[in-house]
């Protein structure tokens, strides 16, 4: 019980955090940052792992080879992908403060009223 | 053994397994500019490297060939692909790595659920259940995705008739097949969840496409969060757990940002449900009227934006997924560029959800050389098309359609629109007047203040790139 309680708190406590800062990511960045938390989301080759603490027979040991292989092609590759984009980035006026407007909560657009052109 | 997961074992496990997650918090929090993103990029990117080599070290298994072998032809894959894949062909890379995510976790629970059970779970088999499912309607969605995405599918959604009673068939084998498996566990009830489940994300994924995209994936991405927290679960992972979280939290913010964007509930685009028939309140008023003759050639027509260009003062470029589809970011770029030496200032306006993914547009230009200083979000913007000079829309519909504002019951009804139609003239380079995804009318293309140079807008706006250099002034 106290280990679910653990667990699962665990979960909520990142899911909060996370949310809080997520929402403050400029759209600029909404790209690099689906592709570097896609790469996180490879962190599951660890599970693969795992399984062959305990010994398997052969069909299994397959399957977790392959998950592993794709967790690992998740983990790294979202990684390279990431550093890639994130490298096109340029800012001539670079060691100028920062030139964006301060950015609001990432709610999406405002909405806009009736007839206000 | 007692060794699966990170969960604290020995005190130093605890506090190796919680730095990890520290580091991944921190990555997350200062990921709000390009040069820090990178820092952060590199350091979660350490930490779970690190993560992955204490596990597999930890737990003795680095006498077993197969998992090196396996983690290195997946580094290896994972590398070569992401390098070797251009610009252009991002967008589907992301969607099957994301796939890729979603498989590991459910063969992972599919193997311990199927297995006698080496360490149950205080839920039973629930959480390895969940993981299964979640995982391979990622997994299945995924590939979808990254199909339309790479244009092998068609990129308008495919609907069949008798769609709905499928899916709710395939729906409905699936629970029950969770039912059973909670009850009791087994790899038949496992494979056939699987299969319900991958059939679950076909069907899902499959009746959404074009201009809806990018909430699909970001809702893909959510998943596959899930499935790696659930995973996490399973394996005792506080590590699995907390990045399972941050994942899921992060599509989730994004998805709901872009129906935001899009004035859609978020239900009702992941079932694929297109809004009925317009219903005409009056659109944002804009002057209609005959802005060319039709008598105008095209290089009467290109002289025309030439010379309105000149006379700009500030211009705001509009990029929309046309852009991309025409491969024209450079172009603009360079366009951008000229007008810049020239002395006009020019910013561009990026529409939460012009493209196919989120910030989509932002990565396109960043790649074609220009300054991220420029580009600037449809809040930071709206306000300065009415002070516009001139407003360059390139491959861009939807998302500069005044009638998004004035009709009812449209795809894009309510939907938070570029102001592009404010400024003094708007300077359209589509590839033709038909209306976008959304199969609204744009009145944009009829205004009296509208130039429209239909076409290749590669072709277009280099050739306006070379009016500038013949005949203006010395730089």
């Amino acid at each position: 019980m106290s280990e679910l309680l653990l667990l699962s708190g665990v979960f909520v406590f990142v899911l909060l955090v996370g949310r809080y800062w997520i929402r403050r990511i400029p759209p600029l960045l909404h790209t690099p940052l689906m592709s570097m938390t896609n790469a996180v989301s490879g962190i599951t080759v660890v599970g693969a792992i795992l399984l062959f603490a305990s010994p398997m027979h052969g069909a299994n040991q397959l399957l977790a080879a392959v998950a592993a292989v794709a967790g690992a092609f998740n983990l790294i590759g979202g990684l390279v992908v990431t550093s890639r984009m994130l490298a096109t980035f340029r800012n001539s006026r670079q060691g100028e403060p920062d030139t964006q407007p301060p950015h609001r909560e990432n709610d999406g657009p405002a909405p806009r009223q009736e007839g206000s052109a | 053994m007692e060794c699966l997961g990170l969960l604290s074992n020995t005190p130093l496990q605890v506090i190796a397994e919680w730095s990890l997650i520290l580091v991944l918090l921190a990555g997350i929090r200062w990921f709000r500019e390009p040069r820090a993103a990178r820092r952060s990029n590199l350091a979660i990117g350490i930490g779970l490297v690190v993560g992955v080599v204490l596990v597999t070290w930890q737990a003795g298994l680095t006498r077993y060939p197969i998992v090196a072998l396996a983690l290195v032809v997946g580094t290896a894959l994972g590398v070569v692909v992401s390098q070797k894949v251009n610009m252009l062909g991002i967008p589907s890379l992301i969607a099957l790595q994301n796939g890729t995510g979603g498989l590991a976790a459910a063969v992972v629970s599919l193997i311990e659920m199927a297995g006698p059970s080496t360490q149950p779970t205080p839920l039973g088999s629930l959480p390895a259940i969940v993981a299964l499912t979640v995982g391979t309607v990622t997994f299945s969605g995924s590939l979808v995705a990254c199909g339309r995405l790479s244009g092998i599918l068609a990129a308008k959604p495919t609907r069949r008739r008798g769609h709905y009673p499928l899916l709710s068939s395939v729906l409905t084998i699936g629970v029950v097949t969770m039912v059973v498996g909670i009850l009791a566990p087994s790899a038949a009830s496992g494979l056939v969840l699987a299969c319900a489940g991958m059939g679950a994300g076909i069907l899902a994924s499959i009746r959404v496409g074009g201009a809806d995209m990018p909430v699909l994936i970001s809702a893909l991405n959510t998943t596959s969060g899930l499935a790696g927290a659930f995973t996490g679960i399973v394996m005792h992972s506080n590590l699995l757990i907390a990045c399972g979280a941050a994942v899921a939290s992060s599509g989730f913010v994004l998805t709901a940002a872009m129906c935001r964007a899009m004035n859609r509930r978020m239900l009702a685009v992941l079932i694929g449900h297109m809004p009925g028939t317009a219903k005409d309140h009056g659109s944002e008023p804009v002057e209609q009227g005959p802005s060319q003759p039709a008598a105008l050639s095209r290089e009467q027509v290109l002289s025309r934006a030439a010379a309105t260009l000149r006379q700009a003062q500030r211009i705001i470029i509009v990029p929309g997924y046309g852009m991309a589809l025409a491969q024209a970011q450079s172009e603009v770029a360079n366009l951008a560029r000229r007008l810049e030496s020239m002395g006009h200032e020019v910013t561009f306006a990026i529409h939460p959800v012009a493209g196919r993914m989120p910030g989509h547009m932002y990565v396109l230009l960043a790649e074609a050389g220009v300054d991220y200083s420029k580009m600037l979000d449809i809040d930071s913007v709206n306000d300065h098309f009415r002070t516009a000079d001139v407003a360059f829309v390139v491959g861009a519909c939807d998302v500069v359609n005044p009638a998004a504002t004035g009709k009812e019951g449209t795809p894009i009804s309510g939907m938070p629109i570029l102001m592009a139609h404010q400024a003094k003239t708007v300077i359209v380079c589509n590839l033709d007047m038909r209306p976008g995804y959304s199969g609204v009318e744009n009145p944009l293309y009829t205004m009296a203040n509208t130039l429209l140079l239909l076409g290749d807008a590669k072709a277009t706006v280099e050739a306006l790139r070379n009016l500038f250099s013949e005949t203006s002034e010395v730089v």
